[in-house]
């Protein structure tokens, strides 16, 4: 449990962060809250040469409402998003499902950008902000791009994000006044999902994905499309798995979650619809 | 008649709040790995990736060409350092068979985690990333993970032994009896369990510090560990050293579960080692290490019938086990399956028609041990479990059977038919008071209700009644089951000159709070204020005699110890007021630390003058010794028998299987409360424990013997939000073996839950046709079972 040796850096802006990584080159990590890279270090599964510390960029830890989108700054805290006037106001499902990561040690010091730049399929918010057609923006020396969720997430802990892009910024849609569920079925309350769903509805549209139902977080089209064409929530959360290639672990088998991911997709859809 | 008869008991009984938690959870508290010592090198062990292997070579040169390393061994490089195996002394058979078993493993590896090789380096960096450097060619050999396998011999895990069943132990008592009831009852249930094996999980990880005096040869030994005692004790045996040359300190120490109840490898590493280099040498546990190389718990296939009349009342058990050992024997491994051979038959009352038989099985596993309730709550499970299959059987509610099969309140003191005697109990009266505080009617009826509307959310109520045969032990007992050593304990109690009390106590607290109950005792008996008494403890120079902290023994024999100890204080200090105020000493009264001539109350004198009195010495009676101190070594004569009821309520969502604890209700008497604050405690921390097992934890291992589950990620212990609220009850029962009229507590809880639980989860599933479930009962496995009920359907 003690990780490779590494070099620390700190950087004091987002323009800092972004020279310190050209500079330091591929095998150089960012560190935000540090709760999904350091375990990996001390594990040894990640060996960085350097650490890239962005966790006190203050300029990166905002939630306002940008006009046609809720923009929240990558290094706001879970805490912080839970417990957001704007988001109870405008996106209700993404506090909530920030609500539900870990523990409150854990939303104290992870963050959001950290979280969905980790890309790891079990976690709550990388589905969340994916069901909700989010955006996030990545910057770097070479400018600043804006990438749709749903093109965000490309393999097991792996996005579309360059080594020398730092993620600054998640943008997702206003809601108010959408219907929402959110799901996560675990064994204690700290762990991450075995299967977990979120899922919003307003007149006539929705989204829903999907939590550790494969090796990225799981757009549910199959059963968005069917509740277009107006199958029932019961028929549509049938083909709940029909996107998703679930594996099995020591809590659930490939069986197991397939049913999970029905019972779950129908009852957010249950409680987005009430 | 003890002489504090008619003294008011001022603090005992009362939820003092204990006194070592502010330095425990602040972090002033001082455990091993906090110990600063200047120049120690750093002990890390390589450990086998392959659960089976043989070891075709080991180099360590590339190892010692890193920096800061300063040493590098092989299994073969340390032999010459052992006199001999590893202790493991209980022979429980005249011809049980004892695998060879060394700190470093030199032929083969047994389980993932074995140690191959270790490295001393400046610092535990430099010695972790050593560890990487050193070459070892393994020839991987087949694992032996099944027990049932592993009792077919195909695979030897120890091939010098020729088998892997190093012993087969038996307690039959009337086998015709048996037999003629199996051939004839009214009902039979033959029920088969699986006891998976757990991993303890203290919270403090073991860590060792050995520091080598620079003249003179002595070393003290710093270790993580519940029996600073013992393990002085067999680190001179078997490392061949002067036993007063040995001091073993028990810093505070975070948990142990009995997972500290060892001698382990690294703590004779750690000694030897300082030896070799005449440095101190320290070594700290890596929780991944914790899960593979500290022992593991329960582990046993469970084989138990049941033969009852027609009414359901017993009249025969048969028992047949086998037990996982693991890849060698530790201190006690094969011990602990026997400890619960006694307890089968439970609360009931057997006539002698009893067969237990358990055989002892080595895997290429983690070794197992002692757990906390180490064989009892394994052969509690079984006979309340199976007792649920009875009653089913018969057509009754569960607690009417057991009703029916209490050990009356007017049958004790009780010899059973194995002989032992139990010397207390009041089974009907607890259960009665469970069944009254879970509102048992009311969840029955709850259940009907739900079960008429066809509900998908299924109640189930179970409950386990028990029977712990703790407070290890008179020693003559132990004798007869070949335990090497005895099962007393030592005291000291000592007035200073200023009436502030020292204690000196043998047993070896880790999280139990014995500081704040000893110093209650001795406020009771000699009138002093608690915070007046200090407790010294945990450190072999201070309290030289002691056999420590297990199965639920410290207060029952140690407290007891203490008790007796002030007794010889008091009289001493009679013997000081007679002389002095000239009367007799029968004349004399003893209250709230004054003593008093009596019906002359003017004439008294408080223990305080007393004590200056005998540091002084000028006026003491002829022939008297100075000072206010007494010793007492105390043997108790028949075990402490606590008893109680646990009653469980969970409702499951037939959807997902997941089980939901509503209700838990514990029922405990453990005879005279000193501290029901600490008793409450001792209570939750062992319900969740045994809840744990029930429906979170498994050492999940694969084919291949690799062991998955060795991260807390993966290790399912339960937080405070994924466990029920308890709602603790007690009925007192002092015990009639002590003084005090007490009995312990610290495994009760984790006896009586997982069949408690267990027996919900059944009770809620049995209107879908599932009579059994594998622990832990997970989601998935309670959905799998309703799948399979239902035919694979759904």
């Amino acid at each position: 449990m003690i990780p490779a040796a590494f070099d620390y850096v700190r950087a004091g802006s987002a323009d800092e962060a972004v020279a310190l990584i050209g500079e330091h080159g591929e095998d150089a990590k960012f560190l935000a809250g540090g709760h999904s890279l350091l375990p990996l270090m001390k594990l040894r599964l990640a060996s960085p040469s350097v650490l890239i510390d962005v966790a006190r960029i203050t300029d990166l830890s905002y939630i306002r409402d940008a006009g046609d989108h809720v923009a929240i700054g990558a290094l706001t805290r879970h805490h912080d998003v839970e417990h957001s006037e704007l988001l109870a106001q405008l996106n209700p499902l993404l506090a909530h499902a920030a609500s539900h990561v870990g523990d409150p040690q854990v939303r104290h010091r992870g963050t959001i950008g950290g979280s969905i730049a980790h890309a790891d399929p079990a976690s709550d918010l990388p589905a969340t902000v994916l069901a909700l057609g989010g955006s996030l923006v990545a910057r770097s020396s070479r400018g600043e791009r804006v990438i749709p969720a749903s093109e965000f997430f490309v393999g097991f802990l792996e996005s579309t994000l360059a080594p020398d892009e730092l993620l600054t910024e998640v943008r997702v849609p206003k809601l108010a006044g959408a219907g929402w569920g959110f799901q996560k079925f675990n064994r204690r309350a700290q762990d991450w999902a075995i299967v977990g769903v979120a899922a919003w509805r307003q007149n006539g549209n929705a989204g829903v994905a999907l939590v550790n139902m494969g090796s990225t977080p799981v757009l549910a089209t199959s059963v968005v499309t069917a509740l277009a064409s107006g199958a029932s929530v019961a028929e549509a959360a049938e083909l709940a798995a029909d996107d998703a290639e679930p594996q099995a672990d020591l809590n659930a088998s490939i069986e197991y979650r397939t049913h999970l991911a029905k019972v779950l997709v129908r009852r957010a859809l249950e409680a987005a619809s009430a | 008649m003890t002489v504090t008869d008619t003294a008011p008991s001022k603090v005992i009984g009362t939820r003092l709040l204990r006194r070592e938690d502010a330095a425990l959870l602040t972090g002033e508290a001082k455990f091993t790995d906090d110990l600063v010592v200047a120049g120690a090198l750093h002990l890390a062990v390589l450990r086998s990736p392959y659960a089976h292997a043989r070891i075709v070579s080991v180099d360590v040169s590339g190892a010692l060409a890193l920096p800061g390393v300063v040493a590098a061994y092989s299994g073969a490089d340390l032999m010459a350092l052992w006199p001999g195996p590893m202790p493991s002394p209980w022979v429980l058979t005249p011809d049980m068979l004892q695998p060879p078993h060394y700190p470093i493993t030199v032929d083969k590896a047994r389980y993932v985690g074995d140690g191959v090789a270790v490295v001393l380096a400046r610092s535990n960096t430099e010695a972790r990333d050593a560890l990487e450097a050193i070459d070892v060619v393994y020839e991987a050999l087949p694992a032996v993970v099944d027990l049932e396998a592993a009792a077919s011999d195909a695979v030897l895990v120890h091939d010098e032994l020729g088998t892997n069943k190093i012993y087969t132990w038996e307690l039959k008592i009337g086998e015709e009896a048996v037999a003629a009831a199996f051939a004839s009852a009214a009902h039979t249930v033959k029920e088969r369990y699986i006891q998976q094996r757990l991993i303890p999980m203290a919270m403090e990880p073991r860590a060792v510090l050995v520091v080598p005096q620079p003249f003179g040869g002595d070393i003290t030994l710093y270790s993580a560990t519940q029996i600073p005692h013992l393990l002085k004790l067999f680190v001179a045996l078997t490392l061949g050293l002067p036993e007063q040359s040995v001091r073993v300190v028990a810093p505070s120490v975070g948990g142990g579960f009995g997972s500290k109840l060892n001698v382990y490898a690294e703590e004779l590493l750690c000694v030897a080692l300082a030896r070799k280099h005449a440095s101190p040498v320290r070594w700290v546990e890596e929780r991944t290490e914790n899960a593979q190389a500290t022992i593991h718990g329960r582990g046993q296939i469970q084989d138990v019938e049941l033969a009852a009349d027609a009414d359901g009342k017993l009249l025969a058990v048969r028992v047949n086990l086998l037990a996982d050992m693991g890849g060698y024997l530790q201190l006690l491994t094969q011990s602990i399956p026997i400890l619960g051979a006694f307890l089968y038959a439970g609360v009931y009352d057997l006539p002698a028609a009893y067969s237990f038989s358990c055989t002892g099985v080595m895997t290429t596993l983690t070794p197992t041990d002692a757990y906390r309730g180490a064989g009892r709550p394994e052969a509690t499970y079984a006979i309340e479990r199976a007792m649920d299959a009875l009653a089913r059987k018969v057509g009754v509610d569960p607690y009417e059977l057991r009703k029916r099969n209490f050990i009356g309140k007017e049958q004790f003191p009780y010899t059973a038919m194995t002989g032992l005697t139990y010397d207390s109990g009041d089974h009907a009266t607890a259960a009665a008071k469970a069944i009254e505080m879970a509102d048992y009617a009311g969840v029955r009826a709850e259940q009907s209700a739900r079960r008429a509307a066809g509900s998908t959310k299924h109640l189930g109520i179970g409950m386990s009644s028990y029977f712990e045969m703790c407070g290890l032990a008179p020693s003559r007992v132990l004798a007869s089951l070949n335990y090497p050593a005895g099962g007393w304990e030592a005291a000291t109690v000592r007035v200073l000159a200023t009436n502030k009390v020292q204690v000196v106590t043998g047993a070896s607290p880790h999280g139990q709070g014995h500081e704040t109950s000893w110093s209650m005792i001795v406020a009771d008996k000699l009138g002093v204020a608690p915070e007046d008494v200090d407790v010294l403890h945990s450190d072999t120079a201070i309290s030289p005699l002691g056999l420590d902290t297990y199965g639920s023994r410290s207060l029952a024999v140690g407290g007891v110890a203490i008790d007796m100890a002030c007794d010889k204080v008091v009289d001493k200090a009679r013997k000081i007021v007679a002389h002095q105020l000239e009367c007799a000493e029968e004349d004399l009264d003893f209250v709230g630390g004054v003593f008093s001539v009596r019906g002359s109350p003017s004439q008294s004198m408080a223990l305080a003058a007393v004590a200056w009195e005998a540091f002084s010495a000028h006026n003491l009676p002829d022939g008297m010794e100075p000072n206010l101190e007494a010793h007492t070594t105390y043997d108790p004569p028949n075990f402490s028998w606590p008893f109680g009821t646990h009653i469980c309520v969970v409702e499951i969502d037939e959807e997902t299987g997941q089980v939901e604890v509503l209700k838990y209700v514990a029922v405990d008497d453990c005879g005279n409360q000193i501290n029901p604050l600490i008793v409450d405690g001792q209570v939750h921390g062992g319900v969740i424990q045994g809840l744990a097992q029930a429906l979170f934890e498994e050492a999940v291992y694969d084919a291949d013997g690799n062991l998955r589950s060795s991260t807390l990620a993966e290790y399912l212990v339960p937080s405070a939000a994924d466990v029920p609220s308890i709602t603790t009850g007690h009925t007192i029962t002092p015990s009639p073996t002590n003084p005090l009229g007490v009995k312990g507590i610290g495994e009760a809880g984790t006896i009586g839950a997982a069949p408690a639980v267990i027996n919900a989860v059944c009770d809620a599933l049995s209107e879908l046709g599932v009579h059994n479930i594998a622990m832990p009962a997970s989601p998935q496995r309670v959905w799998s079972a309703i799948q399979a009920a239902n035919g694979g359907m759904k």
